[in-house]
């Protein structure tokens, strides 16, 4: 086995039952590899499966067939190597900021105040200080994101699945946000699937981008994207590299898409 | 100059606003007054209708009456002794079928919520259970129980428990799943789930079924007493019943409407707490 790789979906099959009974083959025969400390993206046309590769990954899922490999090992239950932040909001709407970010650590057993020490520090990382009080419907949406990104993030997941997770903020928002995840990324180098449907933001922040086919899904084609790091969201945007990249990835997919 | 125009807008619009605090204030007045004026006409109303003789007191009584009624009671006590020993002792049936009740509720709401399996098995029973008019299992009660305080207490409990149980079901079914995933990424064990997670976000259906379950449980209280018993609010109106008592009769709604009124604003403090989090609704 080949364990330079820390995530591995090998054949992976994954099917849906309806509540009649029918099945609903989503991943077929799927395959995929992640680095350590690698920024991947995974683009493909709509219900393809892309956040059913992150659910399997994660553990919330169980592969009908094929293996599921983190550090070459299949695992039980739900790894603790991982992080997750959904596309939805998904910090507790009864927990204010501090208590959002601590949970993560307080599930895991850690000692109260070491808890709160932690969360304090998250808060102010991801820039909500002065906020620690506040209750989720009190703020904007791209605050709770980052409340989302503090709560993943202070368990210092080696492994970051990301679902769509900055599709509901405006487009000013969405790319401040995308900077304060490479920043943040750039501090802790965990390996990254990051599902999105916008083709720019996959080339932006990845080093490697999966372009998935219509269902059942394969993968269609792997992009390398090499523009150099630290990268501006802003300016890098603009690059001639960036628009043949974005470009050519759009063109594989407008193939999938095309009704 | 410009400056000038400024300190000018500012004054035009703190006037405005003045105007507007006013008119909020006089509309509050407004809404105070015939407030008590439909307290007046209809009160005011039954006591003429009643002592010109258009309706008969004798069958639907008179406010004065009633507040002679209460009076009496409360300065001399009822025929069955001081009456805010009636009142406590409905009261304690109440409160502990409610209780008891809410929490059997509560337990098995998520209990099943969180298990598909038993939901499917048991989900139509609940809705037959639900439809049977449960407030005559009171007199199954009484043979059983006795005259003592358990049947109340029984026919409380029967009467709280599918509301709550209904709505704790119901809360847990409709947590968000996004919320659970995230709890067990972030590293929550099944209980932890189950308590962190799926507990709070069904609170708000639970406590607006204690809303109403309140209610419940002092019906059941109250008509448990009705149908037998030594003591209570029940066995006052049943006596004022017996006796062609109208005014006792309405004396007795007053004092559970009080009861009733105290219980629900004791509820809504518990929940304003328990529910600091929400977004107040404007």
């Amino acid at each position: 086995m080949n364990s330079n790789f820390l995530i591995e979906l090998e054949n992976v099959d994954r099917r849906f039952t309806s509540p009649e009974g029918k099945i609903i083959q989503v991943l077929d025969n799927f395959s995929m590899t992640v680095k350590p400390g690698e920024f991947c993206a995974v683009v493909g046309p709509t219900g393809c499966g892309k956040s059913t590769t992150l659910s399997l990954i994660s553990g919330l899922a169980k592969a009908n067939a094929g293996k599921v490999l983190i550090e070459g090992k299949e695992f039980e239950g739900i790894d603790s190597r991982v992080g997750y932040v959904f596309q939805t909001d998904a910090v507790f709407p009864w927990k204010n900021v501090l208590d959002n970010v601590a949970v993560g650590p307080l599930f895991r057993g850690v000692d109260k105040k070491e808890a709160i020490d932690k969360s304090l520090d998250w808060i102010k990382r991801v820039g909500l200080q002065g906020f620690e009080h506040h209750y989720p419907h009190q703020l904007s949406g791209g605050m709770r994101k980052r409340v989302a990104l503090a709560q993943t993030f202070i368990n210092s997941p080696d492994i970051l699945l990301m679902d769509e997770p900055f599709s509901s903020l405006d487009v000013q928002t969405k790319l401040l946000m995308q900077q304060e995840l490479l920043q943040l990324w750039s501090k802790h180098k965990a390996a990254v699937v990051f599902v999105t449907h916008d083709i720019e933001e996959a080339t932006i922040l990845a080093d490697k981008v999966y372009v998935l086919s219509k269902r059942p899904t394969k993968v269609k084609k792997i992009y390398n994207v090499d523009i150099e790091r630290p990268r501006i969201v802003t300016e890098t945007r603009y690059t001639k590299k960036f628009i043949e990249i974005s470009k050519s990835i759009w063109n594989d997919l407008s193939e999938e898409v095309n009704i | 100059m410009r400056n000038q125009n400024n300190i000018n807008r500012e004054e035009e619009i703190k006037k405005l606003e003045k105007i507007s605090v006013q008119k909020v204030k006089e509309r509050w007045r407004f809404v105070i007054f015939y407030r008590f004026m439909f307290l007046f006409v209809t009160l005011g109303g039954w006591e003429v209708l009643g002592r010109t003789g258009i309706i008969d007191p004798f069958f639907f009584s008179m406010p004065s009456s009633i507040v002679y009624q209460l009076y009496i009671w409360i300065i001399k006590g009822t025929s069955q002794g001081p009456l805010w020993l009636q009142v406590l002792v409905t009261l304690e049936e109440t409160v502990l079928g409610f209780l008891i009740g809410a929490v059997m509720g509560i337990i098995c709401g998520i209990a099943l919520g969180r298990n598909k399996m038993l939901a499917d098995i048991f989900s139509i029973y609940i809705k037959i259970a639900n439809a049977i008019p449960r407030i005559v299992l009171g007199s199954i009660f009484i043979i059983a129980l006795g005259l003592g305080m358990a049947s109340k207490v029984a026919l409380a409990v029967v009467m709280v428990f599918f509301v709550v149980f209904g709505n704790a079901f119901q809360g847990v079914r409709e947590a968000d799943m996004n919320l659970i995933a995230n709890a067990r990424v972030l590293g929550a064990s099944d209980s932890q789930v189950t308590f962190k997670v799926v507990l709070p976000s069904a609170l708000s259906w639970i406590l607006a079924s204690l809303h109403i379950s309140f209610g419940f449980a002092l019906v059941g209280a109250v008509v448990g007493e009705f149908l037998g018993s030594k003591q209570g609010i029940g066995l006052l109106i049943a006596t004022a019943q017996g006796a062609f008592n109208a005014a006792g009769v309405f004396a007795a709604m007053i004092v559970l409407a009080v009861v009733a009124l105290l219980a629900d604003y004791l509820i809504t403090r518990l929940e304003n707490r328990l529910l600091k989090w929400r977004p107040t609704v404007q």
